[in-house]
């Protein structure tokens, strides 16, 4: 009934050519936890357990992170491999899970978007924050007090 | 030694319920649970439940068993919600008070009531090319020969029966019946790590698939259920490892 390939006939390769993203995604999965255990530490270390501690932070301790490009580089980093870590995980749940190919089609689509929308909107807020930005005069009550006087 | 010569008498029979999940395509338009009582004794197994059945109250109930101690691995099904060999599963194991749920094992299409049809799992077997492929030809006279040290990194792997028990518990295999499955990537394991086989390349390429061992999402259940004790979540772990290196 079923047949099985004669020992030496020559192997046949299984695959197509290009990347071979569910290896990449694989690995990825485990290259940005390792990453993201020390970021995400490290952020909770330091907004929550030194200097004055969970009350520190305000507007103005936000600010000030930004501020500084080592910051930004931190919390850029946190953003995009925590947020592509987390939609490849639930790609391999709609891949597990999803019961017609349509419908995985449709929730990996959701799931791309989320993240590509949270993704850009995040790093633009990391690179053009700015606490302070010139108003209209009738506006500068709406800043904060540490802003130098406009 | 008291004990070991000890013989079961008609008194210490016990009854038990077996609820088994019947489908019979002839007559069921889906499968449904029929209970049975039978009188067993502490010696007896799931299997020979399963035949007092099919001897003394129903012969239309169908199972498959071959050998019945455990090698062959034709009778392999749910019991209480856990893959085991019939043959290998002690009634007195089981907690005889309540109920025996007793089902085909899933992800395979049911043909018969505790019957499916394997040639899926068997087309995944052979696709990993389950034979020595060598380019060597050993010494005139001489087999190949292999140290001990060589042999261990793979003796767990050669350790299966092909009673598709892992394969049919990974919940991935499940939704995906494209997935390799546990059982073809032990046995892809048992060529690869084998020192005498110069084809590991040919079947890490197979495996390095959208649905090859990337599938593997470690639930363990394949570890769990294997009736011969093979550490398949490891096997599959090394065979990633060797997918990763490009060679065994």
């Amino acid at each position: 009934m079923s047949t099985i390939d004669a020992p030496r006939s020559s192997p046949t390769p299984a695959r197509r050519n290009g990347v071979n993203w569910e290896k990449w995604g694989w690995i990825y999965m485990r290259a940005s936890g390792v990453v993201l255990v020390v970021l995400i530490f490290g952020h909770l270390f330091i907004n929550l357990m030194t200097g004055d501690g969970v009350k520190a932070i305000d507007f103005a301790f936000v600010a000030g992170k930004y501020a500084t490009p080592f910051w930004q580089v931190w919390d850029l980093l946190m953003l995009w491999l925590a947020l592509i870590h987390g939609a490849n995980g639930m790609r391999t749940l709609v891949n597990d899970y999803a019961t017609s190919p349509r419908l995985g089609k449709v929730l990996k689509g959701a799931i791309f978007a989320s993240a590509a929308i949270l993704i850009i909107l995040g790093t633009l807020v990391i690179f053009t924050f700015d606490p302070c930005p010139a108003v209209p005069a009738d506006q500068f009550h709406l800043l904060p007090s540490f802003c130098p006087p406009q | 030694m008291a004990a070991a010569t000890e013989t079961l008498t008609a008194a210490d029979a016990f009854t038990i319920t077996l609820i088994i999940r019947r489908f019979l395509p002839e007559v069921d338009d889906e499968a449904r649970w029929e209970s049975f009582d039978v009188s067993v004794y502490s010696t007896d197994r799931v299997l020979d439940a399963l035949h007092k059945i099919k001897w003394e109250q129903d012969g239309t109930l169908s199972f498959r068993r071959s050998c019945a101690h455990g090698i062959c691995g034709s009778d392999a099904m749910r019991i209480n919600g856990r893959n085991r060999l019939a043959c290998k599963t002690l009634v007195k194991d089981l907690d005889v008070t309540q109920p025996i749920y007793v089902e085909a094992i899933k992800g395979l299409p049911l043909e018969k009531d505790l019957i499916v049809d394997m040639e899926p799992f068997f087309e995944a077997y052979r696709a990993v090319k389950p034979f020595l492929m060598a380019n060597t030809v050993p010494e005139a006279g001489k087999e190949r020969t292999q140290s001990i040290a060589q042999r261990s990194i793979f003796d767990d792997t050669t350790k299966c029966i092909l009673c598709a028990a892992c394969t049919t518990s990974c919940p991935v295999f499940w939704t995906d019946g494209q997935y390799f499955g546990p059982a073809a990537i032990v046995n892809a394991h048992r060529f690869i790590f084998d020192s005498r086989d110069d084809a590991a390349d040919v079947r890490l390429d197979i495996l390095n698939d959208k649905e090859g061992v990337w599938r593997c999402r470690t639930t363990f259940n394949c570890t769990e259920a294997c009736p011969r004790g093979i550490e398949v979540t490891q096997a599959i772990a090394e065979v990633k490892q060797a997918v990763l290196r490009g060679k065994r």
